[in-house]
Order: structure tokens, then sequence, then C-alpha cells
């Protein structure tokens, strides 16, 4: 018996138990649902971690004073007033190093016109824009002149911009107050998006550091040190090379401890991924039992298919079957059975993913290999768990089977 | 003149536990091309066993057949399979058609099994069933007819690959005494006017009484094998 005849043999069978076929599929459309529905969601949120990663920037190591303690009390990192734009410069001649920016934030309210914004007010180098692979959206970026002249020039977050210039101008050329300062707009960011903590990135007014000490802060110190690695490898030998050289910059010999503190994003980057790669393969292995479950459906259904078709099977072998065609007949049914179930699934689970971003508005992303994975799985199922059933019929003695009430 | 079937001390043997049955204790049988045979007995004579054996549904335990001249014992299962569906016709008590299935469907089941394409099937199909006179029921389904119309698909589907040998097992078993007539008329006639051999199984004497030699067995032995002298018609 030929292939087509096989299969049309097995779909008649099928239709004509229709209630039974399609509850029986139903097990393997849920499985193979949850499987596409769940690796959405997983990778969706990998994704969206790894772009958050990304756009906290490139090969990042952020140095943060350290903690100090004035009459028992200690400050915690960051309360230390230890960190000066020299202290950057020093940095940026150490090899590996492809940029520094120092950082200086203030909140602060921005009045432009008529309207006014509290926004986050950072002061950094030229070179911010690298570190933190960030493009201009429009005008220009600050320059090392703007630096050394301290010059009141800003560039403006695109939620700042929104925020201020309300009605669609072009805010380049126009002035804003920062406390009490004038400062001339001479560019905008593109939009970054919320950070990975939930932050709104372009909330945010980017002057020269050197500005922002001068005229908004007035200390000699800044806040951060932003260092981009000039690649991934070099983040950790760089980081100690950092530690060393301000330890003697700061002139700090142990036991005493260091006023600043050095860290890397890729530890955190990789915990992130890690988790996702956890929460993904939890996810994917609950999917994959569901799928186990409906596979198992399909042999219960084909073994009860097997007896009550016993005399049919006796039939088919005294009018001259094959104990093969009979196997054939029988795996064929239960591959078309679950690759059916598995193509329903994967629309299913397709429609279930808009479904869970329109509704819960998660970002999802379905890998397409998964889809033929999962339809390849599914028909897998149907021949992994029909082969015992099949086999049984195959084997029956026809007169038995024949004889069967 | 060649034998369709030689059966020579033909003996099947059956294990109940440490003891053993034995339903056939060495049959000698021929049956030439042509023949119309009954084989009788009652229940227990190794009547059901001595066809199951020649339908190749089953193996003997000693003694040798040979079908159209080959050595049965000698042949694998895909080997017989093959023969059930090119040279042997099987007509059951029970009708045995597919369920939910056409009755032009039903008939072609045979020649699915025997690789006959497809276009071919449906002019054979309908040609037999045209002989047993059934012809107009041909996309009615099973659960539709009457056991006499059953039983004549069943005949129609055993005559579809123009079988050797015919082997009917109780045929008219569920039917009653005018359609049984008329079921043993169909295979009279068969018999007669296409040349067709066919080997009946029954334990009713008016039924045997259609066929022209009258085979009677009792306890795995045959008893007599005689020419039907008083047939029926």
């Amino acid at each position: 018996m030929n292939l087509r005849a096989t299969l049309r043999l097995a779909i008649q069978a099928l239709v004509r138990n229709k209630a039974r076929s399609l509850l029986t599929m139903l097990g393997i459309v849920i499985g193979v649902a949850a499987v596409i529905v769940t690796v959405a969601i997983g990778a969706g949120a990998r994704v969206s971690v790894q772009q958050s990663i990304a756009s906290l920037g490139s090969n990042l190591i952020v140095v943060q004073p350290g903690s100090v303690t004035q009459g028992g009390v200690r400050t915690g990192f960051g309360g230390a007033s230890s960190l000066t734009p020299q202290d950057g410069l020093a940095i940026a001649q150490l090899p590996g190093v492809a940029a520094v920016s120092p950082i200086v934030s203030v909140r602060s309210q921005v009045v432009a016109g008529g309207n006014n914004w509290q926004t986050q007010i950072t002061g950094v180098a030229p070179t911010y824009t690298f570190i933190k692979a960030w493009a201009l959206a429009s005008g220009r970026f600050l320059s090392e002149s703007d630096v050394a002249s301290i010059a009141k020039v800003a560039v403006l977050g695109q939620t700042v911009v929104t925020q201020l210039f309300p009605n669609g101008e072009s805010p380049i050329g126009k002035t804003v107050i920062i406390k009490g300062s004038p400062f001339t707009v001479i560019g905008t960011m593109t939009a970054l998006g919320q950070s990975g903590m939930g932050q709104d990135q372009d909330d945010v007014v980017l002057i020269p550091y050197s500005s922002a000490m001068e005229r908004l802060t007035g200390l000699t110190t800044v806040n951060l040190l932003m260092i981009s690695a000039a690649t991934a490898a070099q983040v950790n030998p760089v980081q100690s090379e950092v530690v060393s050289l301000l330890a003697r910059r700061h002139r700090i010999t142990p036991p005493q401890p260091y006023d600043f503190q050095v860290r890397n994003l890729q530890a955190f980057a990789q915990a992130a991924s890690s988790t996702g790669t956890v929460m993904e393969l939890l996810l994917a292995g609950v999917a994959a039992v569901s799928l186990l479950v409906g596979g198992i459906g399909i042999m219960n259904i084909m073994m009860v298919s097997v007896t009550e078709r016993t005399r049919e099977i006796g039939l088919r072998m005294a009018v001259g079957a094959r104990a093969r065609s009979i196997l054939n007949q029988f795996l064929t049914e239960s591959i078309v059975l679950s690759t059916i179930g598995g193509l329903i699934g994967v629309v299913v689970g397709v429609l279930g993913t808009i479904l869970v971003a329109l509704l819960a508005k998660w970002p999802t992303l379905i890998p397409p290999g998964w889809i033929f994975a999962s339809v390849g799985f599914s028909a897998m199922v149907g021949i992994f768990f029909g082969y015992y059933p099949a086999q049984k019929a195959a084997h029956l003695s026809p007169i038995e089977a024949l004889r069967f009430e | 003149m060649g034998g369709v079937v030689e059966v020579r001390n033909l003996r099947k043997i059956y294990p109940m536990g440490d003891d053993e049955v034995v339903a056939l204790g060495g049959v000698d049988l021929s049956i030439e091309r042509g023949e119309f045979i009954a084989v009788m007995g009652p229940s227990g004579s190794g009547k059901s066993t001595f066809m199951q054996i020649v339908g190749m549904l089953d193996r003997a335990t000693a003694g040798s057949y040979s079908f159209e001249g080959r050595d049965v014992a000698a042949l694998t299962d895909d080997e017989r399979a093959d023969i059930r569906s090119r040279r042997l016709g099987f007509v059951f008590q029970s009708y045995n058609l597919l369920p939910r299935t056409s009755a032009l469907e039903n008939v072609e089941l045979p020649m699915v099994y025997a690789g006959v394409p497809e276009a071919r099937r449906l002019d054979i199909a309908l040609e037999k069933m045209d002989i047993v006179g059934i012809k107009s029921l041909a996309d009615h389904m099973p659960n539709q007819m009457s056991g006499g119309q059953q039983q004549r698909i069943a005949i129609a589907r055993s005559l579809v690959n123009d079988p050797a040998l015919i082997l009917a097992d109780e045929p008219t078993g569920a039917l009653d005494t005018k359609t049984s007539r008329d079921v043993m008329r169909i295979f009279s006639d068969l018999n007669a006017t296409r040349d067709i051999t066919i080997m009946l199984v029954t334990h009713e004497p008016d039924i045997a009484a259609f066929a022209k030699r009258i085979v009677t067995f009792r306890d795995g032995h045959i008893l007599s094998d005689v020419p039907n002298v008083k047939r029926a018609a």
C-alpha cells in the first residue's frame, strides 16, 4: 500500500470519529500552544532585558565614591566626595580604556518659556554618547570646548523635549533656565526608553560636567566616573587597573579602606541573562510536560481504537493486509492526529501570544525555529506514542481478531 | 490437472497447559479447480480449523499443504498475506464489512492491498457487484442494508481479485431460510457459470446440499468424502 492510500485511510478513520479525534488532538493543541506562548514570552523578556542592559552602555565600568564615616555615621557608597574630573583624565590614559566621562547629577526645575519641568540634570563629557551608545536626534552634542569654556549649553532628552516644548517646535537654539542660569539648547537625544530598573532614561538634560560643577553643585567633585573598556574582554583588567590607579592617586595604603568603589555591569548582565535562560527552560519544561500528557492521550485513544477495531484489523489481514500495512495504518493515524494537533496548536499559540502582547503588554517574540520544532516534536510524539498501539494491532492473530466480539 | 489445494496428513495441535487438544489429526484432501466443496461437521470437528489453515490465517502443526503448487509452510507471513489478497476470497458468517464505509469501498478493499490502481478498482468493484446483483447499493453504508445484501457485498468483495479459491465460513449462519437459499444460489451460479472454486464450511445439511461434493469432519478426521448426488437448486 502506498503512502497516499495509507494517508487517506488514516484521515478517513479519523473523520469517522470526529469528536473523539478532536478531543484527542486537544491535548497536543494545548501542549504546542503552551510551548509557543511560553517560549514567546520567555524570548521577549530575554530580548528586552538584553536591550535594557545594552542601553546601560557597552563594556561599562562605574566608579562611585566610597563611604565616609562622620561621627560614627557611615554614609554608604557615594557619600564621600573623593572623585574628581582629574581622576577621570588619569583613567583615560590607561590602556584598554575607550572613553571616560565624569557624571554630575542634580535634580532641578527647568523652565522654558511658559513651561517648567523637574528633571535630572546630568553633567557629562562629550564621550557620554559613546559610552551610553546613545545617538543624537538633532543638533549637536556637547564638545570639548563646551567643557573647557564651562559653556551654558544643554542637550535634551525626548521626555524633556515633549514636556517643555509641547507644541512640537524645535528646541534647538531656545533657552532653558536651570537654577537661574540660562542654557542654550544645542541638541536633542533619541528616545532610549525605560532602563532595566523602570526609569525613564529620556527624562534628562545633559550639560557639560564643568558647567554642572560650576553653576549647579558648586563642588569640585563628581558623582560618578563612567568608563568604557575597549572590548568586553578588557573590562576586568581595566577594572583592576582603575582600582590601583585611584588607590595611588588618593594615597590609600592597605589596610586603609578605599574611598571609592569600582563595579562593572557584566556580572549583572550575565545574571539577568542566565535568569532569563532558567525561566525560559522552566517554562518550556512545563509546556513540554503538557505536550507529553497530550501524547499519552493519543496513545490511550489509539489503544482504545485498536481494541475497538480488532475485527476490522482481522478482516484487513484476511483480505491481504501485511502486518506492515496495519502498523503503518495505525501509526499514520496517530501521526496525522498529532501533526494536525500541532499545526492547530501553533495557530492557537501565535494567537495567544498576540493576545498576551496586547492585553498584558508584555514583550513577546516567537522564534520561527520553535514553530517548526513544535510541529516536528508533535509529529514525533505521534510516532512515539502511536508505535506501541500500532505494533499491537499489527501483531494480532488474524483468526483471533476475526473472532473478537 | 493441477490441484488448487493439496493437503497431506495435516495436523493441528493446540497446547492446553500440560495437555494438548488435537484439532486436526491427520487430514488428506485435494481440491481441484472448479470444485464446489462443502465441509460439514459438528462444532469441534475441526472443520473451522481446517478452513483457517487452508485460508492461510493459521499454520498447521505438521503435515504438508500446497496451494497452487506452492508449499505454504515455507512461506513467510508477508507472502501468505499476498496470496490472501490475490488468490483467496473470504466470506464470513458475520459479513465483516467495515462500518461507516460505503459498499463500494468495502468491495474495493482487497484490491487496495493487492496494489490495483485506483481507476481500475472502481470498474472491477462495480462489475463484481453487478454479478451478485447489488450494483445499485454502491453508495450505501453497511448499516443501511439487510443481512442478505451485506453478505452479497461480502461475496462481491471475495471476487474482486479473481481468486483461485473462495472460502465461505458459515456464510448463511446469520440469515433466514429464504435469504440463505438466495445467497447459496449465488455461490452455485458463480461455480457453474464462472468456474469459481468454492470451499463452503457449514453444519447445516440443506446448505451443504448446494455443493457438488460433501466432506464430513469428525474429531479432527475426515469421516466421509462423497459427491453430492441430490444437489439443491
